[in-house]
């Protein structure tokens, strides 16, 4: 059962690096909230599987709905200052 | 353990990357990647509050307030020119890598049951708390009844932060 857990974390560990590579490559700052915000959303499935793991998942799916709630938010606030600022995707 | 060992590297990686990228706006985007993978690995730890706070502060208020000194620069501002490292840095910053290596071989296991502070001062809160502070939680309770004054001006801290933060950044201000 490790071994599996093992696995799914590497799996989406390197899912992560995926999007990373567009937070950091990303030629608009579009594209680099788009990458965090998929960065959180496996950040989100992580704490679900580290729950599983042990074997506390009604306290670890509160907390990953709190994450996604903050996600919500932090990319709102982004996009308002973007807004504010005048920046628009090329 | 090496279940966390994937998430240390791409902790590794996030923090390398936000060092050497080289305009502003996206290390503050790989700061905030950094500050989740961070959480993540806190939640592996079992340390669950330490890891919200630290996607609340350091992925959500940190890159906000990050964008928003940006934002309030010039353009010009926003691309480093980076001086040349100096040897010193380069010898001295691996030495001192080793050394806190060095030391942290010296620590308990994690969870180990005979380290100093599952010995020496937890037992004593979690037998004696309910008594002394008839609070049915122990975090609760160390951190409202035994620690009330260090929360109490940490409470104070973040509130002057708030407040300076909203002079600062509120519209129009003369």
């Amino acid at each position: 059962m490790n071994t599996f857990f093992f696995f799914v974390l590497t799996t989406i560990t390197i899912l992560m690096l995926v999007y990373f590579y567009r937070v950091v490559r990303g030629p608009s700052v579009f594209d680099r909230v788009l990458g965090l915000n998929g960065i959180s959303t496996k950040a989100i499935v992580l704490l679900v599987l580290i729950g599983t793991m042990f074997e506390r998942v009604d306290m670890f799916v509160d907390i990953s709905t709190g994450y996604a709630l903050l996600n919500l938010v932090g990319a709102l606030a982004i996009a308002k200052f973007l807004e504010e600022r005048g920046e628009s995707p090329k | 353990m090496i279940i966390e060992l994937p998430l240390l590297i791409l902790l590794v990686v996030t923090a390398g990357g936000a060092i050497m990228v080289k305009d502003l706006i996206s290390a503050v985007f790989i700061l905030g990647s950094y500050s989740f993978v961070l959480a993540l690995v806190w939640a592996l730890l079992g340390a669950v509050d330490v890891a919200f706070v630290e996607a609340v502060v350091g992925a959500g208020l940190a890159t906000v307030f990050f964008l928003l000194t940006l934002f309030g620069t010039t353009e010009k501002d926003t691309h480093i020119r980076r001086p040349p490292v100096p040897w010193s840095v380069i010898l001295g910053l691996p030495v001192l890598g080793l050394l806190l290596l060095y030391g942290a071989g010296d620590l308990p296991a994690f969870g180990d049951i005979a380290s100093a502070a599952s010995i020496y001062i937890s037992p004593e809160y979690l037998e004696n708390s309910v008594e002394q502070t008839r609070t049915p939680n122990v975090v609760t309770a160390v951190l409202m009844d035994y620690r009330s004054f260090d929360t109490f001006i940490e409470t104070i801290v973040i509130f002057t932060a708030g407040i300076a933060c909203a002079l600062i950044l509120r519209k129009g201000g003369s």
